[in-house]
């Protein structure tokens, strides 16, 4: 995988937010085995204590469990998915509005600004015969 | 294992007319990897030497794992110097045998496997090996002791990109957090800074900053080596 970070930000939380972004997309489903802690800082090519921080918060969290002598999973619990999902879909757009706020536009405008922008968007793949 | 690996205690290193380390105080975290970072003659490479009593402090005190640097500790750490210290003619077979006779926690069998990660075959000849593959080889040897303390001093100075990045990835999977710690200076900050848990700020024989990597990054909203550029602006 080896995961391109942004340096300027704690390593530990973008791999919990790479494993939830997996969650969402189905890539990682309730009940699935995560790799060991070992395996994945081999495999991301990060160091090992940052990976055992971010299962360490991600159980914090209840996003996955360690099951003794088993490994860790993704928890077993289709709200979870849910609610990730929304609380991701919630500050993508929270900071879209803020960006078009800062840029002078209105609640409005920003609504038409979108609409605009996903018919135009549909209008492209129909023109593309899709 | 205790949560300090190393501990520096108001340690002073005096040389005739300048003082290299002017009292500083660390504790190096075990089951980490540490960075020690700073411009040239900041006191990192004296620091590193006092771990392993190749430098006398003139005041105060280095314990490792609580005792003080001598023959005990010599063995249980593995010191990759900056300079190249082997013997022109040797094989790299010969300079593992040299290895294995001077060093009781030497692991041949892993040092094997190392070297063939690091793209390089015994028979080769130190005289003719690049500085990539010397580094190389450096990184194999030391990662082949068992020992819970790993110190190394400017593994990836003057060494192609292709070489650096093959010892930092030799470096973090021979790596075992839950039973040792490394402690590495380097001006390679950019490269590295994935791989710290810990991070050393050293100026003019004075620390400047130090603190988790992560949080750090997380306090500041910059990267370890654009927070380098602030701390010695």
């Amino acid at each position: 995988m080896k995961l391109n970070f942004d340096a300027a930000n704690p390593i530990y939380e973008q791999i919990i937010e790479e494993i939830k972004k997996m969650i969402v997309r189905g890539e990682l489903n309730p009940g699935d085995k995560l790799p060991s802690q070992r395996d994945m800082a081999k495999y991301i090519e990060v160091n090992p204590n940052t990976i055992q921080r971010a299962y360490r918060e991600m159980e914090l969290l209840d996003l996955i469990e360690t099951r003794r002598g088993k490994g860790t999973f993704v928890k077993e619990d289709d709200s979870m998915v849910i609610t990730i999902r929304n609380d991701m879909a919630r500050d993508a757009v929270s900071k879209f509005i803020s960006e078009m706020k800062s840029l002078g536009y209105t609640g409005k405008e920003i609504i038409e600004y979108v609409k605009g922008e996903i018919e135009k968007k549909e209008e492209e793949k129909e023109g593309n015969g899709e | 294992m205790s949560n300090t690996a190393v501990e520096i205690k108001k340690l002073v290193k005096s040389y005739p007319g300048v003082d290299a380390l002017k009292g500083i105080s660390i504790n190096f975290p075990a089951g980490k990897i540490t960075g020690l970072i700073g411009p040239n003659g900041s006191g990192k490479s004296t620091l590193l030497k006092s771990m392993i009593g190749l430098v006398k402090p003139t005041e105060g005190e280095v314990l490792v794992f609580g005792k003080r640097p001598g023959r005990e500790v010599k063995e249980n750490t593995a010191f990759l110097p900056e300079i190249n210290y082997f013997y022109k003619r040797m094989s790299i077979e010969q300079v593992i045998n040299l290895y294995e006779s001077q060093y009781r926690t030497f692991n041949r069998e892993k040092a094997m496997e190392i070297l063939e990660f690091m793209n390089l075959t015994p028979e080769l000849r130190v005289k003719n090996l690049s500085k990539g593959m010397v580094g190389r080889l450096k990184l194999a040897l030391t990662m082949a002791r068992d020992v819970p303390l790993i110190v190394m001093d400017e593994p990836l100075a003057g060494i192609d990109p292709k070489s650096r990045s093959r010892i930092l990835e030799g470096l973090i999977s021979e790596y075992d957090a839950e039973k040792q710690t490394i402690i590495l200076s380097t001006h390679e900050v950019l490269e590295a800074e994935r791989f710290f848990d810990y991070v050393v700020f050293l100026e003019d024989g004075e620390v400047k900053l130090q603190g988790n990597a992560d949080d750090l990054r997380a306090e500041h909203g910059m990267s370890i080596q654009d927070l380098l550029k602030e701390v010695f602006e």
